[in-house]
């Protein structure tokens, strides 16, 4: 029988990790783009899409991942696309990342004051000319934190790809523990995996909070 | 080329989606009633407990918040057996949502109970309250009244993350659309109305829980 020692088991999870890394930098450039131009929409004037946009939302933030992972891979398979599970899964992800995204940045935009809309709109600056002049530089400044903290839940987020056969930390720490019999070290080095990867960025986006609070005293 | 979709196929094995709506419903109220308590103590330990309780109680916390619930439920079920101790599918379920609620619970809640004026607590000192009955009576009510909303939105969070626990074979809501998708080959058709579901029960659960908060969690 072959033995694996803790350095072969950490070798291939290391190994996997990198396409957790991928995949989380895909969702998470692919879902800032759409919930860029979802929050765009959300704040067009005349407000005609701002219903559509909440209603999006809210279906991604109200279901599990995990279904919106199914239904990603069986609906591209039922309606006759064939792609790898590379593009089902990033797909669903992206949406999932937009959604909450687009509602982050939102919350960020209506953190502006009032007043800020109303001066700009009396100094007939456009739609266009206030985004770019007034608003959206002063909640691009607020909404960092907020949106590094989501990178960890992205994170987290990919592990569930592992369910519809994608091969990343969660999947290869399955296929690890099936061979090796050591679910008990298996898992618990993916679980420490995870952590030294989320647990930087989650210090980071909190340092980042405070410095924006102290910033705003 | 056409894809006809069958609703109907999977709608009849109704009885199979209610117990898995029963399943999920029954693993969220189980997890949410631990869940607070643990993140009420949890969150009196990091804000006014001992440092040798603290600094454990932080390192659960942190830890449950940066892995994937996922391997969290995998190392309960998968993991434990090697050290003796063998968990059943839905108890394995149980105790990962409740770690799961409890971390995130303790987070939020502290945030409330730092928001508590200082001026209060030395008010109820100054009536010779005990530190029991000041945070039980003084500081908790109104901190869990403040947070109320974030952590009804956690405990959704939570109740949809549980679909995840199909995968040990708990027989929750998602189990019970794989299940129908097997006898019938309609895959799609299972997981869309299964995730219809999820959507009710989410925007229901947070109107329950908007009610009830205010009635049986931390008085009016």
């Amino acid at each position: 029988m072959v033995q694996f020692t803790l350095w072969d088991i950490l070798r291939n999870l290391i190994f996997a990790a990198q396409w957790t890394v991928l995949l989380s930098l895909i969702a998470f450039l692919g879902g800032g783009l759409v919930g860029a131009v979802l929050l765009l929409l959300r704040l067009w004037r005349p407000r005609i899409f701002t219903a559509p946009v909440y209603a999006y939302v809210t279906l991604f933030q109200g279901t599990p991942l995990l279904m919106q992972l199914f239904l990603s891979y069986f609906g591209m398979r039922l309606f006759g696309i064939q792609v790898s599970v590379w593009v089902s899964v990033s797909l669903a992800l992206t949406l999932y990342t937009s959604a909450f995204l687009t509602e982050i940045w939102r919350g960020c935009v209506a953190a502006i004051p009032k007043s800020q809309w109303e001066a700009s709109t009396s100094l007939a600056l456009s739609f266009s000319e206030q985004m770019r002049h007034i608003i959206l530089p002063q909640a691009l400044r607020i909404s960092i934190p907020p949106t590094v903290g989501l990178l960890v839940q992205v994170i987290k987020g990919t592990a569930l790809a592992s369910v519809v056969g994608f091969v990343e930390l969660t999947r290869a720490g399955n296929m690890i523990a099936n061979v090796t019999y050591k679910p008990f070290t298996v898992f618990a080095c993916v679980g420490l995996m995870y952590f030294a990867l989320c647990y930087p960025i989650s210090l980071y986006a909190r340092y980042l909070e405070r410095k924006t609070l102290v910033s705003d005293r | 080329m056409t894809v006809e979709l069958d609703f109907w196929a999977v709608l009849a094995d109704w009885p199979m989606l209610l117990t898995g709506v029963i399943w999920t419903l029954g693993l969220t109220a189980i997890a949410m009633a631990i869940g607070i308590l643990v993140a009420v103590a949890a969150a009196w330990v990091r804000s006014s407990g001992p440092l040798w309780l603290a600094v454990p109680v932080a390192a659960y916390v942190e830890l449950i918040r940066n892995t994937p619930f996922i391997v969290q439920l995998f190392f309960l079920f998968f993991g434990l057996p090697a050290l003796g101790i063998r968990l059943s599918p839905p108890v394995a379920s149980v105790l990962a949502l409740t770690l799961n609620l409890g971390a995130y619970g303790t987070e939020i809640i502290r945030a409330g109970l730092l928001a508590t004026p200082r001026g209060q607590i030395e008010a109820a000192q100054s009536l010779a309250l005990s530190g029991y009955q000041i945070f039980t009576r003084i500081v908790l009510p109104p901190a869990l009244k403040k947070v109320w909303p974030a952590l009804v939105s956690q405990i959704i969070i939570v109740m949809l993350g549980s679909a995840v626990c199909g995968q040990i074979a708990t027989e929750e809501l998602s189990y019970a659309a794989n299940v129908i998708s097997a006898t019938n080959f309609r895959t799609f058709e299972a997981y869309i109305i299964a995730t219809l579901i999820y959507l009710a029960l989410a925007l229901g659960v947070r109107q329950a829980l908007n009610w009830a908060g205010p009635r049986f969690v931390f008085g009016a």
